[in-house]
């Protein structure tokens, strides 16, 4: 289970209205490699790992997640709540605000909406972990590509804080990766499923 | 300008924050080097200073959780009136 602590993982306090950005932010909330992907791929992945470390691992990573979805969240809130009806309409924000005003709603940069076919549940240690390391390289990439456009400091701040977050779990998630490995039967290591094929494992020799 | 007070509740949530910081990124690494002593006693001197520093807020301020909400004001239920994190309202 889940409770609620009631502040932001990292400060958000951004003085500047500014539609423009919040489209391309937004897809880190509801895009292909956003938080909210993220958070729903580690927590669905979790119930098939045959390995508690890693099982516990999957639950912090997905818990911080949330935390990051909350923090995109806030900074499209904030860059957008003051907006006046002119500025929505000569930022190119109209599309958005017709349907959803000046709510959050997941989707991607170019309004694709959120989707789980963004991330895969795959059942398979090896690939899921794989796949969560990818996952977070996509995720840093598309914080670099924020910052090459976003020069407002207050955003940046947190952008670049995220940033680092995505770098430190994929850190993690290798070293998840390793202890999965370090399992297997060295003549088969790639090409049978530790969750299911429990034949392969060494310690079921 | 910020009042007197204000600014020290900006400044105790930051300090939430930066310990907060340090139990989030020990956790994952306790997670994959769950045997390491020294990072437990880490972990554990940090857990204790948030808890400690999130109790103090709770007390002088608004409740961080509904666990905390013991700490505030027994007249009116603070956790329903205090600002949301993401207004900017919890600097």
């Amino acid at each position: 289970m889940w409770s609620y602590e009631r502040r932001l993982q990292y400060p958000i306090n951004i003085k500047e209205p500014n539609a423009k950005i919040a489209q391309i932010i937004i897809s880190q909330y509801g895009g292909p490699d956003g938080e909210l992907a993220a958070s729903m791929r580690y927590l669905s992945q979790r119930y098939t790992i045959p390995y508690n470390e890693v099982a516990g691992l999957l639950t912090d990573i997905g818990t911080e997640e949330l935390a990051h979805f909350e923090l995109v969240g806030a900074i499209v809130h904030q860059v957008t709540r003051d907006l006046s009806m002119e500025e929505i309409e000569k930022s190119g924000f109209a599309p958005y605000y017709v349907d959803h005003t000046l709510a959050l709603w997941p989707q991607a940069a170019g309004g694709i909406p959120f989707n789980a076919c963004e991330f895969q549940s795959k059942g398979d240690p090896i690939t899921d972990l794989m796949e969560d390391m990818a996952a977070e390289q996509k995720a840093r990439t598309t914080y670099d590509n924020i910052l090459r456009m976003v020069k407002d400091p207050d955003v940046c701040d947190v952008i670049k804080f995220l940033r680092a977050r995505e770098v430190v779990h994929f850190q993690r998630f290798g070293e998840a990766l390793r202890r999965v490995q370090d399992k297997l039967n060295e003549k088969n290591f790639y090409a049978f499923n530790p969750a299911f094929d429990t034949c392969n494992v060494k310690d079921n020799k | 300008m910020m009042r007197n007070s204000d600014m020290s509740k900006a400044a105790l949530l930051h300090e939430i924050s930066k310990v907060d910081f340090a139990v989030v990124e020990m956790t994952l690494y306790l997670d994959t080097h769950p045997h390491e002593r020294e990072a437990i006693a880490y972990l554990n001197h940090y857990v204790k200073l948030k808890n400690q520093l999130e109790k103090e807020y709770s007390y002088k301020y608004e409740p961080l959780s509904v666990s905390l909400s013991c700490e505030s004001d027994d007249n009116k239920w603070m956790w329903a009136l205090a600002p949301m994190p993401w207004e900017g309202g919890c600097r």
